[in-house]
């Protein structure tokens, strides 16, 4: 299989992943009120924050990570789950509130997580993956694994203190990470240009410590991997951090339940024609492999269909898990 | 310098509003009195993420005030915290917005160390008049990051004033007194309040540290038992109070509304009489602001006292897990017979 074939799956399986949660999320809580009366049959109850538009950064960098490789992710984390080697279907039980779900009910799509293929974890908190990714370099580095960290993170996270804190670290300890900007534009309601000083700020920040930053379109899944597989043979090389910064758009409102009704519809319009997914699709036909594109959409599309089943009849957590997995005061060892 | 003085009496009239309504229409005739009040926040120029800076017209407060007063902030709590501190000292009057209070933990020494040590530490030369929007408890399905009720952490902090409100009413008249507080305020609202509706008198302040009675024990003040709650729970109480009142039992409900300075005379007064007290709150019973007051009623009466409060445990996102956390109705009514058979 082609290089583009693989990528192009990755982004497919992300994309059918958070349509089917984004239906099944639909009539849940709304964004900052109470639940409607619809909640009970809602399968998805929290809230959703989904990456459409935005598959091509995670499925291009991860497509040069190894399971050993640690991540840290933020609020918008399904697409980094998935592209490090998640599992669809226990992805989907965490959704769903389920016992089989990764984090056994008790985290849902907000902190998805997958340890077992390096995962660490979304997070309800901005930047503060960041912090947490330079930690894991930092003991990689001690360990001498080899493996490095990567800290997938928004435009709108870069205004907060525990960014540069990170970046600074990360710098004067030489640690093995990559940095990933996903520069959406947007925060939560928020434009996030008129709210950051400077201009390509997550870049111009990493310079400013001698990090070096690559800007890249990052609707362009080849151009992403690319130059993500450029600075990660650099990290493993023992250069240092280095900052990804990757250009491209929520299609979505800030959770599934938002309407973003605060967004020009000329530039939505806009941005859907530059959907990462239809541009692949659009080089693979060039390229002679429009059939393989459709098979691997419809084998996705299987794929979740399937997780959507199993979820749906997973099991609900045991009220006595609320009380397991808390703190002990015994030995732990964390190997 | 300026002085602090503010003149918040608007028009008496009663309208029917929800909870978050109540905030903005409070904060909407403050900033009409006193320019020197101003909001800021994240996504503030939207109307808050709940509503909450959004006019009863459904106009944004940031139209009515402009981009200087109602001030959109980026995503920088330590600083939309920290600048709150530096604007109080220079003569404004902040409300600074933290969307949860899961997320104030971001602005902890800014809140801690220097908005609530900064008047006494400099021998009474600075003030700090802040109002530090905290909303806490249970959003259904939002996990552990998104669910926390933090009022005792606060509470133990010398300096700072924590209210939290149960009612639009209560929201409306106590976001005024906090507005027109010299010192820091912690004020927590209740995320699954916002949408309650409620009757509001506008026009009236209510006195920062007074409590009030949510449900009257019996007409002659022989209850057999105080509950105290605050906050969302309050409701509950009142759910669990009539359920006893149809077997028999007579519980007097108080509402704190501030948790510091707490009404220690209501609650005081109120236990000498039904010689049995239960505090009830949301937030996780081991260490909360429940052993504060069944402390202090322990100390100064012959009570038997009683808590209840959530196990101590993160708030799970399955509703089986979320459920462990929330103190139901029929719990505290549970609470109450045993503490009265007891
Ligand atoms: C410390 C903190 N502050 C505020 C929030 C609320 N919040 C959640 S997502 C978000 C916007 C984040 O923007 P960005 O980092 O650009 O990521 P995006 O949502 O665009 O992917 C905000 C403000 C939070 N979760 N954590």
């Amino acid at each position: 299989m082609t290089e583009l074939l693989s990528l192009y799956r990755t982004m497919v399986r992300i994309r059918a992943f958070e349509d089917a949660a984004e239906a099944a999320s639909q009539g849940g809580v709304t964004w900052g009120g109470a639940a409607t009366d619809k909640a009970a049959e809602v399968r998805v109850k929290g809230p959703l924050h989904l990456s459409t538009g935005q598959e091509a950064v995670a499925t291009g960098v991860c497509a040069h990570l190894v399971p050993e490789d640690l991540l840290t992710s933020t609020h918008r984390g399904h697409g980094h789950t998935l592209a490090k080697g998640a599992d669809a279907t226990k992805m989907m039980c965490e959704l769903f509130g389920r016992a089989t779900g990764y984090n056994s009910g008790k985290g849902g799509s907000m902190h998805i997580a997958d340890f077992s293929v390096g995962m660490l974890g979304a997070n309800g908190v901005v930047t503060a993956g960041l912090p947490i990714a330079v930690g894991a370099a930092h003991a990689l580095k001690i360990r001498k694994t080899g493996a490095i960290a990567v800290s997938f993170f928004g435009d709108g996270a870069i205004n907060r203190g525990p960014f540069l804190e990170a970046l600074n670290w990360a710098q004067v300890y030489q640690l093995p990470v990559l940095f990933v900007c996903e520069d959406n534009q947007i925060s939560a309601t928020t434009k996030s240009a008129p709210m950051t000083a400077g201009s390509n700020a997550a870049s111009a920040r990493a310079e400013s410590m001698g990090i070096a930053a690559t800007r890249v379109d990052g609707n362009d899944v080849e151009a992403v991997s690319t130059a993500a597989e450029k600075l990660i043979a650099q990290i493993r090389a023992g250069a240092g951090p280095k900052l990804l910064h990757a250009i491209t758009y929520r299609q979505k409102g800030h959770v599934s339940v938002d309407p973003a009704t605060y967004r020009d519809p000329a530039e939505v319009a806009n941005a859907l024609k530059n959907d990462p997914i239809l541009r692949a699709r659009d080089v693979l036909k060039q390229r002679g492999l429009g059939d393989q594109a459709a098979q691997i959409e419809a084998e996705a599309k299987a794929e979740i269909d399937a997780a959507l089943a199993t979820a749906s009849a997973a099991p609900w957590p045991e009220k006595s898990a609320a009380y397991t997995d808390i703190m002990t005061t015994g030995e732990g060892v964390w190997a | 310098m300026t002085d602090f003085a503010t003149s918040t009496k608007a028009e008496p009239r009663v309208s029917t509003m929800t909870y978050a309504q109540a905030a903005a229409t409070a904060l909407e005739e403050a900033m009409r009195a006193d320019q020197h009040v101003v909001a800021m926040g994240e996504d503030l120029g939207r109307g808050g993420v709940f509503g909450q800076y959004r006019t009863t017209t459904g106009k944004n407060l940031v139209d009515v005030f402009g981009s200087e007063r109602v001030i959109d902030t980026p995503i920088s709590e330590a600083t939309i915290m920290g600048a709150g501190v530096g604007m109080a000292l220079a003569g404004l009057r902040p409300v600074v917005e933290m969307r949860v209070a899961d997320f104030a933990l971001c602005a902890i020494d800014e809140l801690v160390n220097q908005a609530a040590k900064n008047r006494y530490m400099f021998g009474g030369q600075g003030r700090v008049p802040l109002v530090a929007r905290l909303p806490i408890g249970i959003w259904t399905a939002s996990a552990a990051q998104h669910s926390q009720s933090f009022e005792a952490w606060f509470a133990h902090v010398p300096g700072l004033v924590v209210v939290a409100p149960s009612t639009p009413q209560d929201n409306y008249g106590l976001l005024h007194a906090a507005l027109a507080s010299g010192d820091p305020v912690v004020y927590m609202e209740h995320k699954e309040l916002w949408g309650m509706q409620g009757e509001v008198q506008q026009g009236e302040r209510i006195e920062l540290g007074r409590a009030r009675t949510a449900f009257a024990g019996s007409a002659n003040g022989n209850h057999d038992v105080t509950i105290v709650s605050w906050s969302k729970q309050i409701h509950a109480c009142v759910d669990a109070a009539k359920e006893l009142a149809a077997q028999g039992i007579h519980a007097e409900v108080i509402d704190l509304r501030t948790i510091w300075p707490w009404d220690k005379n209501a609650v005081l007064t109120s236990a000498s009489r039904s010689k049995r007290l239960l505090v009830v709150h949301e937030a996780v019973q081991a260490a909360g602001f429940g052993a504060e007051v069944a402390a202090t009623v322990a100390e100064h009466t012959d009570a038997r006292v009683a808590r209840l409060g959530a196990p101590r445990i993160p708030v799970g996102y399955a509703n089986t897990l979320e459920t462990e956390s929330r103190v139901s109705a029929a719990q505290i009514a549970q609470a109450t017979t045993r503490l009265i058979k007891r």
